[in-house]
């Protein structure tokens, strides 16, 4: 009896403490202490700052070259899906925070003085004072309407190139466009008619209103989802990173055993011409093979390559289901020599690794030159997940270069943003 | 003549539900099975731990849809969703569930919901086959 007692008061208490940290939540900036955040583990010389957290599901994330911080949410948090981020006493920590745009979604970007935002199907873009940070919000314009939103892969992410172009992904709503959706046996649809408005990328013009399937560009097709992607500026090309097939090991036991499941297929990062055909529903690699093959559900057998010989081949392979969601090259000075054009990648984790243990959950860097890999993928930024793999804590999700050359990073678990620099 | 056949009735009715009863085990034995389900089918979305894959697979730690009305849950496990029926604190989920109805039989449905109502920390009732057997009957 004294025992409950003491439990309701301990219980009262801390149910008193937890109310009182989610109302410090929705001040102006978490009580967070300035200077390194121990939990990421960076290589030598880098350290990272948490410039904010709790914000919810932040997504994709851009800098103006004032140092403000937009983050893109997917879910709204008091009732708005962007918000600016500003650090008014310079300790580093955002303590001016605005939030506009009542949509949700992934995409967002900033370019020659105009900011861009995605919802699920749409594009927007704004007037922005890149010197000061402000949006005028009033100048909202509808530029891209009408894609494709289903729920599953609906994300639309957006890159712009230097010739008044933007790229938006759309990915398909499904896994293996099979007949029926994600059931062990149902045949794949050939040719699968998902292509024809999703599972690609389109280009639009950056300045046009409602432009639409009809007024675009199809540049690419065969991508089953791609969250991240950017454009190259000194190769001068797109670059994406695919979502590669859930449930190999589900679905065909006979082909995979369970690790080969989870490490299978590859994610890949594919440089984009246009026009290019990357094989998604047909084709997958197959990491273990080591070979772009065709998927069991097309008569695949993890030895016949059939149409996948034709098909654009990517670059770069990752391990099995790690979800690249952000793709950033490197074009800042601040960071030592050798990440200077190379790619960071960051990888949202995975699921579909289950019940092996699930990896990802971390930030990658790959060495570049003339626009190719120029060596082995290396972890950059890990510790996201925290000490449980299995139960991350938060998930990398955004990535952006600040005026500086820091390298920002979003999770869109908790909604944290970390700001990562260099010092000799 | 009549009151003796209405107990033979009776008695019969009470071997074979205990026949029944014997043959389904006690509820450890209907954990152990239904884990060996979950492990099989369920486990690759839904996760060991039962919390899914936000905001992909939901999770099926204390939310109604679980601990709520079973032959809604039952329904569900026989037919599969599309994606984005399932709403859990604002949030949706969007991946199809496929459905169960010719891969897992009666039994396996009972065990497999009744394990994931008693674990990750859900304390909700057991589903028997004859719960699953009469979902089952309605929606074909």
């Amino acid at each position: 009896m004294k025992y409950s007692k003491y439990l309701l008061i301990f219980f009262t208490a801390s149910s008193f403490l937890v109310a009182c940290g989610n109302d410090s939540t929705k001040a102006k900036s978490g009580p967070l202490p300035a200077g390194d955040d121990p939990r990421l583990v960076l290589p030598d010389g880098f350290s990272a700052l948490r410039i904010i957290k709790d914000l919810g599901r932040a997504r994709h994330i851009a800098v103006s070259a004032n140092g403000d911080v937009f983050v893109k949410l997917d879910k709204l948090y008091n009732g708005k899906g962007i918000y600016r981020l500003h650090d008014s006493d310079g300790d580093g920590i955002a303590d001016d925070i605005t939030g506009f745009g009542d949509y949700k979604g992934t995409g967002i970007a900033i370019k020659n003085g105009y900011l861009y935002a995605s919802s699920n199907s749409e594009v927007f873009r704004y007037t922005i004072d890149e010197s000061s940070g402000r949006v005028d919000e009033g100048s909202k314009k509808r530029i891209i309407t009408g894609l494709v939103d289903q729920g599953q892969h609906n994300s639309k992410s957006i890159a712009l190139d230097n010739s008044g172009n933007i790229y938006v992904n759309v990915g398909a709503p499904s896994n293996m466009c099979q007949e029926q959706d994600r059931v062990k046996g149902s045949p794949g649809k050939d040719p699968c008619p998902l292509l024809e408005t999703a599972g690609g990328i389109w280009q639009f013009r950056a300045d046009g209103q409602d432009q639409s399937y009809k007024e675009s560009v199809h540049y690419a097709t065969g991508l089953r989802n791609v969250v991240g992607l950017d454009w190259n500026t000194s190769s001068n090309d797109l670059y994406v990173m695919q979502h590669g097939r859930d449930m190999l090991f589900q679905f065909y036991p006979e082909l995979f055993d369970q690790q080969s499941g989870a490490n299978n297929p590859a994610e890949e990062m594919f440089r984009i011409k246009k026009g290019d055909d990357c094989g998604w529903p047909y084709c997958y690699f197959d990491n273990e093979k080591k070979q772009k093959l065709l998927n069991p559900e097309y008569g695949g057998d993890r030895n016949k390559v059939g149409r996948c010989e034709d098909k654009n081949h990517s670059i770069l392979q990752f391990p099995g289901h790690l979800a690249p969601n952000a793709l950033l090259f490197y074009t800042g000075n601040q960071f030592p020599e050798k990440y200077q054009n190379g790619a960071f990648i960051a990888f949202h984790g995975s699921w579909n690794r289950s019940p092996e243990p699930q990896a990802g959950y971390f930030v990658v860097f790959v060495p570049f030159k003339d626009g190719m890999p120029s060596g082995d993928w290396e972890v950059f930024a890990d510790g996201f997940a925290g000490p449980n793999i299995n139960k991350a804590e938060y998930r990398p999700c955004g990535l952006a270069q600040g005026p500086d050359g820091s390298l920002y990073v979003s999770d869109d678990r908790n909604g944290s943003v970390w700001k990562i620099t260099y010092k000799k | 003549m009549r009151i003796l056949s209405v107990s033979a009735v009776l008695f019969l009715m009470i071997l074979l539900s205990s026949f029944h009863f014997m043959r389904q085990g006690g509820l450890k034995e209907t954990l152990e099975r239904g884990q060996k389900v979950y492990a099989a089918t369920c486990i690759a979305c839904h996760q060991a731990d039962g919390n899914g894959s936000p905001p992909m697979n939901p999770p099926l730690v204390k939310t109604q849809w679980v601990l709520g009305d079973k032959k809604a849950l039952i329904k569900i496990v026989l037919k599969g969703l599309k994606g984005g029926e399932i709403e859990i604190d604002g949030d949706s989920f969007y991946n199809p569930m496929p459905p169960l109805e010719s891969i897992l039989n009666d039994q396996q449905i009972a065990d497999a919901l009744t394990y994931v109502r008693k674990s990750f920390g859900n304390n909700a009732s057991i589903v028997s086959p004859a719960e699953v057997k009469a979902v089952r009957a309605t929606i074909k």
